[in-house]
């Protein structure tokens, strides 16, 4: 087993940064309703937006949505852009339908796209009053997923902002783990804490409503997910601390994330060392056996999740990969910085998209890899490039020790592919 | 304000730029909001196309609001002309656009680009994709087609075409084949395939095939009325469909109607002793009305089905829909709320379903086989192989894909029997449908259980295990036998049994312990299990 190399001289945190406008080619914040109505199982997310809005959804939730999930869209008619206060009455009235028909739904969400944002339907207010109307039985709060205020990834950060005001005040000393994991990988982090000791620990957001934790000046919390700078701020704002941290992808980053969490709690080295070892060791030995087929490869990561930096360090640092560009829809250095100072200098760092020059650097470059949404990955395929689909990034559990192979392999596999797949002549 | 989940139709700029993909050598600039470009992935990964569509979105986000949109949307339009050098572009707004009111024809106008610029008027949340694609192609033929001199030989025109129509790549093919059969010259097919130069050819053809009514027909109406070009109105789906249009478009061209149906196998494979069971089997059609109204006709006329239910999802052809429906003595569903093509299926309780993917899950819920004969598709059925609804070839995978899901019908059928065999567990899914993860009520026959469990959707499944594709707590424990005590199998009888062909013995079983303990016996004998027999026969 090879020792990881030692932290860079100089990592990417003071790096400059590549700011580029122009077309972007990225997923707007209504996607982040696809997993967070996984992960909150009494909520109900209802889009107020156009048709365009029902179809985004539709595409990216594939074929969940045969499933009947928990989130809807209701459709702005042309009658609802004539008179403002019609639209009010008419939201009212939907949600009271749906209300109906779903009684097992406690939490409900109004979710602001660019069609509302931009006739200035208030749903703020909206959901003040239809909390009136509803309470105590159902809580209803309200954020934007539009794409002209959202990417991606940064509308799980808007509905989480917007409950931190909600929660209830506490004085006890709590650890909040902040950002929506699958059910397996939040299991396992929980049960690594409890073993160093570290509790009581909870979760936002929590599975269902009555566990959403409480927040106070002795609350500490640590973020799973890199994307999340608004819910960072209102948590700071109500005088909960930050414990900064690297993101706990592969098995560096997932001990450097534990480490902080057990300095802040005194977690004698000894304990964490016996909690640790053995799932360091797994972790370690099950990114190997990908690293072999990723070691001296180039990537390039066109911007998408925020997650970029993150997996640019666990790839170049654990895998031996080589970053070409990391590109991110958004550069919070105050969150990534654990994970910039990780990074060796090199790659450039890229916020923001101008995507026609960005694809020019991905053919100049021709890296091995290239992380892009699906937009774009067919057609770099069809130019001979090798491609990983970003949003799946997104969905697959892929944070701490026991699924650090499962994230390896994730690169992996397409490179692996194009080796196995001989379609021309034998001769 | 209309609550929705699964929508038949994306916005009317999707279809606008289902006619931009499909053509080469056109742009499309659409102002757009941060997001919109999720419409890229329907395209190069449902339909796998293999470059990015040729659309540029001015992606504007909250801080461009104010002046700075018109400014973006003309630096789009510069950066798009001199980086992509289209014949032609087209330029509009999608649905955020359209409410902040930049004016994108006027702004295009105003820059005096060398190429012609075609303004789209898109009224969002009025329309959907059909008639964004329909009147896109209409603006573009409008715009760019002139009168020119006809050619010397027979041709026609193909219209209707696009980007991400359901089989339309292989109707082109087929159709192209039977016209070149006849000795008709084909000129230009567009949207798909064609060039704003060849849009300006295509007054050279003598008539045009209208193939896709939904996308091509106010096309085919400006040209029969500006450029004197007649327009076929079969649509060539189904063997007497085809040869229909065989008939007219040997009247329009002059030409006789000869074509060789050595490669038509549906005739034969629906008369063949096989298909007899086919007879009387109760179907239930809903997709595009084109699609809808062809499969009717192939229904009724050359498989034996019974239309028992028949909509679509298009407004705009209600009217021929409606006529249709009430020639075969029933009320035509026209909708796009699945809840009521769900309910609607649920009362009627078909025996198969001929609809959209919409339809497939309805029919996986239900528990009722489902074929795929229109949009909205999934990727599965962009399918690599050669198949065509269209023209000889598309009648003979028409057959094929509506008589395997029966065929699979009856195997589940047989699977259920099977089942019953207190050995086979009840939860052991292992089926395309999924209707087979639902319990059975103790006595019931599969189907019934089927449809009386899964009910309407949305209030009565349970969130978590919906979600996950399953419903968890709706898989009851096998059904419990009667009281092994209470009847006794005498050898012989028991024998007998064994001698019951293996797949039905344990409905055999079951029905002769029931039947023992109606009657009030306490022992089974040869006897018993023929009464029962007798007793439970149809």
């Amino acid at each position: 087993m090879t020792d990881l190399p030692p932290p860079p001289v100089k990592g990417c945190r003071e790096a400059p940064v590549l700011r580029e406008f122009g077309q972007r080619e990225v997923f707007c914040g209504l996607t982040g309703i696809i997993w967070l109505h996984r992960k909150m199982q009494d909520a109900f997310f209802l889009v107020v937006g156009s048709r365009t809005c029902a179809h985004l959804l539709q595409s990216a939730a594939g074929v969940m949505i045969f499933a009947e999930p928990r989130f809807g869209t209701a459709l702005l008619e042309e009658k609802d852009l004539a008179g403002l206060a019609d639209a009010n009455a008419e939201l009212d009235r939907e949600v009271d339908r749906l209300l109906a028909r779903r009684p097992d739904i406690r939490q409900l969400f109004l979710v602001g796209s660019c069609p509302s944002e931009v006739i200035k339907l208030d749903l703020e207010r909206a959901a003040e009053r239809l909390n009136t109307r509803h309470a105590p039985k159902v809580r209803v709060a309200s954020y934007t997923g539009a794409g002209t205020d959202t990417t991606f990834t940064q509308g799980e950060d808007t509905c989480l902002a917007a409950l931190v005001p909600e929660l209830d005040k506490t004085d006890a000393r709590e650890l909040v783990l902040v950002g929506a994991l699958p059910d397996v990988v939040e299991d396992q982090a929980l049960a690594l804490l409890n073993a160093m000791g570290i509790g009581p620990v909870r979760s936002l957001p929590a599975r269902r409503l009555e566990d959403m934790p409480a927040i106070g000046p002795n609350t500490v919390f640590a973020l799973t997910q890199p994307f999340l700078g608004e819910t960072h701020g209102q948590l700071i704002r109500r005088g909960a601390r930050h414990i900064a941290a690297p993101f706990p992808f592969g098995e560096e980053g997932t001990t450097r994330w534990l480490r902080a969490i057990a300095d802040e709690f005194g977690v004698p080295d000894d304990l964490f060392e016996k909690v640790t070892a053995a799932p360091r060791a797994r972790a370690r030995k099950a990114v190997a056996a990908h690293a072999e087929d990723l070691r001296g490869k180039s990537i390039f990561f066109l911007p998408d999740s925020q997650l970029e930096p993150a997996l640019a360090r666990f790839l170049t640092r654990e895998c031996g990969m080589t970053a070409v560009e990391v590109g991110t829809p958004f550069l919070h250095r105050g969150i990534m910085g654990p994970d910039l100072d990780l990074l060796a200098e090199g790659p450039v760092l890229s916020e923001g998209q101008d995507v026609d020059r960005q694809l020019d650097r991905v053919r100049a470059a021709r890296p091995d890899l290239t992380v892009c949404g699906l937009g774009l990955a067919n057609p770099l395929e069809a130019e001979g490039l090798t491609t990983k689909w970003a949003i799946e990034l997104v969905f697959s559990p892929v944070h701490f020790y026991e699924q650090a192979g499962d994230l390896a392999s994730l690169f992996a596999r397409p490179l692996n592919r194009k080796r196995l797949l001989k379609l021309e002549a034998a001769e | 304000m209309k609550l929705t989940l699964w929508t038949y139709e994306g916005p009317p700029h999707v279809g606008a730029m289902r006619v931009a993909t499909g053509m080469k050598g056109l742009h499309y600039v659409l102002h757009a909001p941060q997001g919109d470009t999720y419409a890229d992935l329907l395209f190069t990964m449902i339909e796998r196309r293999n470059a990015r569509p040729p659309v540029t979105y001015t992606t504007f986000q909250a801080r461009d609001l104010g002046s700075d949109t018109a400014t973006l949307f003309k630096d789009a339009c510069t950066a798009a002309a001199e980086r992509f050098k289209p014949q032609a572009m087209i330029v509009g707004a999608s649905c955020t656009a359209e409410l902040i009111q930049d004016d994108p024809g006027g702004l295009a106008a105003s820059m005096g680009l060398s190429i012609p610029v075609i303004p789209l008027e898109l009224p969002s949340y009025q329309r959907k994709e059909n008639f964004g694609a329909d009147e896109t192609f209409f603006q573009l033929v409008k715009g760019l087609a002139k009168p020119c001199e006809r050619t010397a030989e027979v041709s026609c025109n193909i219209l209707g075409p696009t980007a991400l129509g359901f089989r339309h790549r292989d109707d082109v093919i087929e159709i192209t084949r039977l016209l070149t059969e006849m000795g008709v010259k084909v000129n230009v097919v567009a949207p798909m395939g064609a060039t704003p130069v060849d849009i300006t050819r295509m007054g050279a053809a003598h008539f045009n095939v209208l193939l896709y009514p939904e996308t091509g027909e106010s096309a085919a109406r400006h040209l029969e009325r500006v450029l004197k070009q007649p327009y076929t109105r079969t649509v060539p789906i189904g063997v007497g469909a085809t040869r229909d249009f065989i008939a007219e478009v040997a009247r329009l061209a002059g030409v006789p109607a000869q074509v060789d149906e050595s490669r038509l196998n549906l005739p034969w494979w629906s008369a063949s002793v096989d298909s007899t069971y086919l007879t009387g089997k109760r179907v239930f059609i809903f997709g595009d009305a084109t699609h809808a109204m062809a499969a009717a006709r192939i229904a009724r006329e050359e498989v034996g089905f019974e239309v028992v239910g028949i909509g679509c999802y298009n407004r705009e052809f209600a009217r021929p829909m409606r006529a249709l429906a009430r020639e075969m003595g029933l009320e035509a569903l026209i909708t796009d709320d699945y809840l009521e093509v769900e309910e609607a299926i649920s009362n009627l309780a078909p025996e198969l379903i001929l609809g959209t993917q919409m339809e497939r899950h309805i029919g996986k819920r239900l528990g009722i086989p489902c074929a795929v004969i229109s949009a909205p598709v999934h990727v599965q059925d962009f399918p690599a192989r050669f198949s065509p609804q269209m023209g000889f070839e598309g009648a003979n995978v028409i057959f094929d894909a509506w008589v395997h899901p029966l065929v699979m019908g009856l195997e589940e059928h047989l699977l259920h029997m099977f089942r019953e065999d207190f050995e086979f567990h009840d939860a052991a899914g292992a089926s395309h449908h999924g209707g087979a993860a639902v319990a059975r009520p103790e006595m019931g026959t599969p189907a019934q259980a089927g449809a009386a469990e899964a009910g309407s959707m949305p209030a009565e499944t349970a969130p978590a295990g919906a979600a996950q594709g399953g419903s968890p707590d709706s898989v009851a424990p096998a059904a419990t036998r009667a009281d092994p005590g209470a009847v006794v199998w005498l050898s012989d009888a028991e024998n007998e049994l064994k001698k019951i062909p293996f797949f039905v013995r344990g409905k055999a079983r079951r029905n002769t312990e029931k039947f023992a303990a109606e009657k009030g016996l306490t022992q089974i004998s040869i006897e018993t299990l023929y009464e029962a027999k007798a007793h439970y026969a149809r």
